[in-house]
């Protein structure tokens, strides 16, 4: 009697957190697929209102639109390039100099260890860091986008953590079996921490394809900007009179919903392919909370 | 003399440690500690034409500047209110959905209801404002027709001061909830499943148990969480601030980092915009410390 009272309870418990967990998702997903399908509908049926989730007269216009000029495939070229080329200098930096701070007996780490995490709670500012950018000739450069960020100090000490986590034996053996400090790092600990690495991989190439202050502080060249600069003034700003910045630099007339939404489908796809690959990694290395050295 | 000698032996057999080290100190010599030293511009009246050490020193004046005029109690109260109601509506989703995905046994629609809620994570500020605007726009977006529809006429959420609380924080909602449950949930993996048996033999319910052992079992992560939250909330984020603010709501949605830029880089008020940077900085260091010092006073593992 009790038992069928308790699974009754068990059922209407389950139902409830199915029932509110299948709607968040809905609620969640609704944006991206109202987005997806929308860039497929015609003008004038977004035009009309009636359009809701299913385009009844699927098209390409909206995608023919958008490359129709170069702008947009210059901009997605310009970007992969940056997130390719920063990354590698992200992991290179990273990990050369994550791997001396990760040998507790190394002279002086202690004080550099201090400088790192200094930068982890303060900072020089917007202002500061550009006129800085400005002096050593970088403004209007792509290598703008990728030095001044060259290491993320928050990845730097996990990964020199990681580091730590190796055997000193193993880095010992190495070491008799002549083995110089470059061939260590080479051979032994980078190979060890590929999982890692994978991550920290995952996090600078996601933030390199979505920033955008960087790119709208030093990239003046309309020619030169990035996909989110780019997507700012297609989508945002060209919105008919409601930004006080409407005017700056449009050459284009006010693109269409679905064209917009195009847009943004065409500048998320690359982040959206390389989702599942992300998500073997990110669950298992969620790296929130302490990073004592 | 020995003694110095093999000082020097010792610091000479880490000779490859040091050489590896070069490129990351010239890095943060230049990139990270070069602005700090830029700073000193906010005491200056810095001339571009001049140079940074021919410029005149001014001392406080920008500080007082900034602290006599009515854009600082705007800024510091935009940045405060956003970031509270941030805390008051934002910071419970992550730990709701993780005590939700912790009752879930059915692995495929857990993966499934994971996929979808991770994903904005990984979406630029760009984007989210972006689809904000196809969504809500009062040309024909599908939220504002549909609410028109209904009767509830039409309303401005995008270019009036009273929705752009709001907006940001359903932005934020939708963008970080699924990704700020994954500490929750990795917490929650950690319950020891014979409390869960022994309370049920109690004739605990399902809802009594989340209330007696889920969650204080994540009870220290809830906290620690909410104080690294606490030691931030001068910060408003520039990327979304920056795309949300237009003419219409600019009084709701100036805070610093949109001000610095506006005063520095779009005006040219390098020392002034510099020095206001610099209060927030400032501001924000004393508070990420003060939560560093309660975290580890509450008993955690602290933030440094």
């Amino acid at each position: 009697m009790i038992k069928t009272r308790k699974s009754y309870g068990n059922m209407v418990f389950d139902t409830i957190v199915y029932v509110l967990l299948g709607s968040i998702t809905l609620i969640a997903f609704f944006p991206i697929l109202y987005i997806v399908s929308g860039s497929f509908a015609s003008v004038k049926e977004l035009a009309m209102n009636r359009f809701l989730l299913i385009p009844k007269e699927p098209t390409l216009d909206a995608y023919r639109y958008i490359f129709s000029t170069n702008t947009l495939m210059r901009s997605m070229r310009v970007t992969v390039m940056v997130t390719i080329a920063g990354t590698v200098v992200n992991l290179v930096m990273t990990c050369l100099m994550a791997y001396p701070l990760s040998r507790k007996e190394l002279p002086g780490r202690k004080y550099l260890m201090y400088a790192v995490t200094f930068t982890l709670v303060f900072n020089g500012g917007m202002i500061p860091t550009y006129l800085v950018v400005k002096a050593v000739g970088l403004i209007d450069s792509y290598a703008a986008l990728i030095l001044p960020g060259a290491i993320s100090s928050f990845n730097l000490v996990l990964v020199k953590n990681f580091f730590q986590e190796i055997p000193q034996d193993l880095i010992d053996s190495a070491r008799i079996d002549g083995c110089n400090e470059v061939g260590i790092l080479t051979k032994i600990v980078l190979p060890l921490s590929k999982p890692a690495l994978a991550t920290f991989t995952m996090f600078y190439a996601v933030g390199h394809w979505n920033t955008f202050l960087t790119a709208l502080l030093y990239l003046n060249d309309s020619k030169k900007w990035t996909i989110q600069v780019l997507l700012r003034q297609i989508v945002i700003l060209a919105q008919g009179g409601i930004g006080d910045e409407a005017s700056m630099g449009m050459q284009f007339v006010i693109p269409s919903q679905s064209v917009k939404m195009a847009v943004i489908v065409v500048s998320t796809l690359p982040i959206v392919l390389c989702y599942p690959f992300m998500q073997k990694y990110f669950e298992k290395g969620v790296m929130v909370g302490s990073i004592k050295g | 003399m020995k003694g110095q000698k093999n000082n020097w032996n010792r610091i000479m057999s880490y000779k490859w440690l040091y050489i590896m080290l070069i490129p990351g100190m010239l890095y943060y010599a230049v990139f990270r500690f070069g602005p700090m030293f830029g700073l000193i511009a906010a005491f200056k009246n810095y001339q571009p034409f001049l140079g940074f050490f021919d410029s005149e020193w001014v001392g406080l004046k920008y500080f007082i500047r900034f602290f006599t005029d009515k854009s600082f109690m705007r800024l510091l109260g935009n940045t405060l209110t956003l970031s509270f109601l941030n805390l008051a509506f934002f910071f419970p989703m992550p730990i709701l959905i993780a005590l939700l995905l912790n009752e879930v046994k059915c692995s495929w629609f857990k993966r499934t209801v994971q996929s979808v809620v991770y994903l904005p994570h990984f979406l630029s500020w760009v984007v989210i404002v972006g689809i904000s605007y196809t969504l809500f726009t009062t040309d024909g977006g599908i939220i504002t027709e549909g609410l028109k529809r209904l009767g509830f006429g039409q309303i401005n959420f995008l270019a009036s001061p009273g929705w752009f609380r709001p907006m940001a924080v359903m932005q934020n909602i939708w963008k970080e909830t699924g990704w700020g449950s994954i500490i929750f949930l990795a917490a929650l993996a950690g319950v020891n499943v014979e409390m869960y048996e022994a309370a049920k033999l109690d004739g605990a319910n399902r809802f009594q148990q989340i209330l007696y052992i889920t969650l204080p079992a994540i009870k220290t992560t809830i906290i620690t969480m909410l104080i690294l939250r606490l030691g931030h909330v001068m910060e408003s984020g520039f990327d979304q601030m920056y795309n949300m603010q237009n003419a219409m709501n600019r009084d709701v949605s100036d805070v610093f980092d949109t001000y610095v830029y506006r005063m520095g880089l779009v005006n040219g008020q390098l020392s002034y915009s510099t020095a206001v940077g610099l209060f927030k900085s400032l501001a924000g260091l004393i508070l990420v410390l003060s939560a560093d010092k309660l975290s580890k006073k509450v008993g955690e593992e602290g933030i440094l």
